[in-house]
């Protein structure tokens, strides 16, 4: 299943809801020109909401890390919510939870933005 | 394709398509070992891990060159074979991707994972020259709660 992503605003956060698997290719290139498309329009607060994501291979941890700094590197934050177990297990593995902001729930990660510039 | 009792050959064009086939492949036979779903998974995403360091870093995306892969099954263990028509490489030359420094490289990860969900991992250097990763799973029934071989 191809990655599917669709985007909502929540307040000035902007959340992607994902489904799908984000793999070499398609995967990792949907998640790489979302997040772009949001930085270049002005977009600051992302939330990657992964309820849908159950496999992530090594070219798509190295997307989210690309995801992870570009926003960074606009000045802006970027959170992950809602993992599923196989996706949680790399990311802990891989030793990335050190790096990324997960949260376990949309509310806590909405509220966490706040405060935030 | 190839197949006898105890093996199966395989010679993989050096497209993406590849990548999902070699996957797809590996799990099936992992399936038809007896091995558990998570296992099923793992060795999956190892055997892909392995085609894909192929198809980018060994036959840098060269359409002309082919990736190799067999599947053989011992007594106690399945062996998969990966191999590339690159330059091959020295596994410790890649870099840690646990170090501190490394975790936001956008590469580099897929031994780390190939290590991880097998049992055993080795790079050796291909009859032609490029890198043939060699990945090893104990046979479900030759693995104990202890984690010791035991026949059954």
């Amino acid at each position: 299943m191809t990655l599917q992503g669709t985007y909502r605003d929540c307040g000035d956060v902007a959340v992607v809801d994902f489904s799908g698997k984000i793999t070499l290719g398609e995967g990792s290139a949907t998640l790489r020109r979302m997040v772009k498309e949001l930085i270049d329009t002005g977009h600051r607060k992302i939330l990657l909401n992964l309820y849908d994501v159950d496999y992530i291979d090594s070219s798509g941890i190295g997307e989210l890390v690309a995801a992870y700094t570009t926003v960074r590197s606009a000045s802006g934050e970027l959170k992950i919510v809602h993992l599923t177990k196989r996706v949680h297990d790399i990311l802990q593995i891989t030793r990335l939870f050190t790096i990324f902001d997960v949260q376990s729930d949309e509310a806590a990660a909405l509220h966490s933005f706040r405060g935030t510039t | 394709m190839a197949i006898t009792s105890q093996r199966l050959e395989l010679t993989l064009e050096t497209l993406l398509e590849s990548v999902d086939l070699a996957e797809s492949i590996a799990m099936r036979v992992s399936q038809a070992a007896g091995f558990s779903d998570e296992d099923v998974h793992k060795i999956g995403m190892a055997v892909r891990e392995g085609v894909v360091n192929a198809y980018n870093y060994g036959n840098q995306q060269d359409r002309r060159k082919k990736i190799r892969m067999t599947v053989e099954f011992e007594p106690e263990r399945v062996i998969f074979r990966v191999v590339d028509e690159g330059k091959g490489f020295e596994p410790t030359e890649v870099p840690d991707c646990l170090a501190e420094e490394n975790l936001l490289r956008t590469s580099g990860r897929g031994l780390f994972l190939m290590r991880a969900f097998m049992d055993e991992f080795s790079v050796r250097c291909g009859a032609t020259g490029g890198a043939e990763l060699v990945l090893v799973k104990k046979l479900p029934r030759y693995v104990s709660g202890n984690g010791r071989s035991q026949p059954e």
